[in-house]
């Protein structure tokens, strides 16, 4: 097993910032296309966390344009994250925010914002 | 055919240099040492005796430890034979690695698949069953054993007993990364058998499906509005 570990850390990103679910983040991704490489970023709420080490992963939801929900999954360490970067804490009591996938409007984005440490 | 004995550690991802998520399977591959090898003149064909895990000389019985002294080599868990084209380059003793196989290169892995004990036909051979409701009384039995002219159920006739910890071979499978110095291979997917298993990963029997093409000319295409292409077309042809 010590050397699956071994192969695993190898992987890991040592400048990923520490962020919970809750927390509003922006991610940049890098994209290829017609061999060409650029950034796009998405900006979600972070519902969920799962996995550890190099298989951590996590989901990012936003409201696009006419109320349409979007929920992008990412490995935390994958190569094709350029940056992540947390906007807000959030302040919640859940460790999967599923349910903002059934809220309309307004609600579908509320988080209660950590107060300042 | 270059071939070497491993354990089959575990499950992992790695991420290739495109960013791409690539599940492997992470192999001790080796260091294995060869024992006998097996010539056309003397043996009647062309093979090498691949040992793998060293052992303690006190872990192994008289007659096995007899063997070991006879080749002067370390007594190992594993002997296992494969053969080759040719025994030139091999002697008794000498020391194989993971080095033998290159990053991209197809191979096929060998082990022993996981054990099921004794199953129904269903899960065993895939059989369909019958219906669960509206008063069926057939719901995952094999139904009929055959004819009833041949008077009796012929041999080979597929039904429940045991299933799985049989040798297994998974064909073309492609070699991620190789390290010799700590003598690990990955491969691409998953493997037979359970984690610590004995598994023999070889160069694989596959042919190639490339076919081959001779290029003949190329053609300037036009773009029109009713979808044809534009461009340069290579036409190649079959050899």
């Amino acid at each position: 097993m010590d050397l699956i570990k071994m192969i695993e850390q190898q992987q890991l990103k040592e400048d990923v910032p520490s962020f919970s679910v809750g927390d509003t983040v922006r991610i940049q991704i890098k994209v290829i296309e017609g061999g060409k490489e650029r950034l796009q970023a998405f900006e979600g709420i972070c519902i969920s966390k799962s996995g550890s080490g190099c298989n951590e992963m996590f989901t990012l939801r936003k409201i696009a344009s006419h109320g349409v929900g979007v929920e992008r999954t990412f490995p935390v360490h994958s190569p094709r994250l350029g940056s992540l970067k947390v906007i807000k804490y959030g302040d919640v009591r859940r460790a999967k925010l599923y349910y903002l996938r059934g809220k309309v409007g307004k609600a579908a984005t509320r988080v209660k914002e950590k107060r300042s440490n | 055919m270059r071939g070497i004995l491993g354990k089959k550690l575990g499950m992992t991802r790695i991420f290739d240099k495109d960013g791409n998520s690539v599940p492997v399977t992470v192999i001790k591959a080796g260091p294995c040492t060869i024992g006998e090898v097996r010539t056309k003149e003397k043996n009647g064909y062309n093979a090498v005796q691949l040992g793998f895990d060293p052992i303690h000389k006190k872990r192994v019985n008289k007659p096995v430890e007899g063997q070991f002294k006879k080749l002067k080599i370390q007594p190992v868990r594993f002997l296992k034979e494969i053969r080759v084209a040719s025994t030139d380059g091999f002697a008794t003793g000498q020391e194989i690695k993971a080095d033998i196989f290159k990053e991209g290169e197809k191979v096929d892995v060998i082990g022993t698949s996981i054990g099921k004990g004794f199953q129904g036909a269903m899960k065993r051979h895939n059989f369909n069953g019958g219906r669960a409701s509206h008063g069926s009384k057939i719901h995952r039995q094999p139904c009929s054993a055959g004819a009833t002219d041949g008077a009796r159920t012929f041999k080979g006739r597929r039904g429940p007993g045991h299933m799985g910890d049989s040798s297994s071979t998974v064909l073309n499978l492609e070699v991620v990364r190789v390290d010799a110095e700590k003598n690990l291979i990955l491969i691409r997917g998953a493997v037979p058998g359970h984690d610590e298993s004995l598994i023999l990963v070889r160069e694989t029997v596959k042919k190639k499906h490339k076919k081959k093409y001779k290029i003949k000319g190329t053609a300037e295409l036009e773009f029109r509005t009713d979808g044809k292409a534009k461009g340069k077309k290579t036409i190649k042809k079959k050899i």
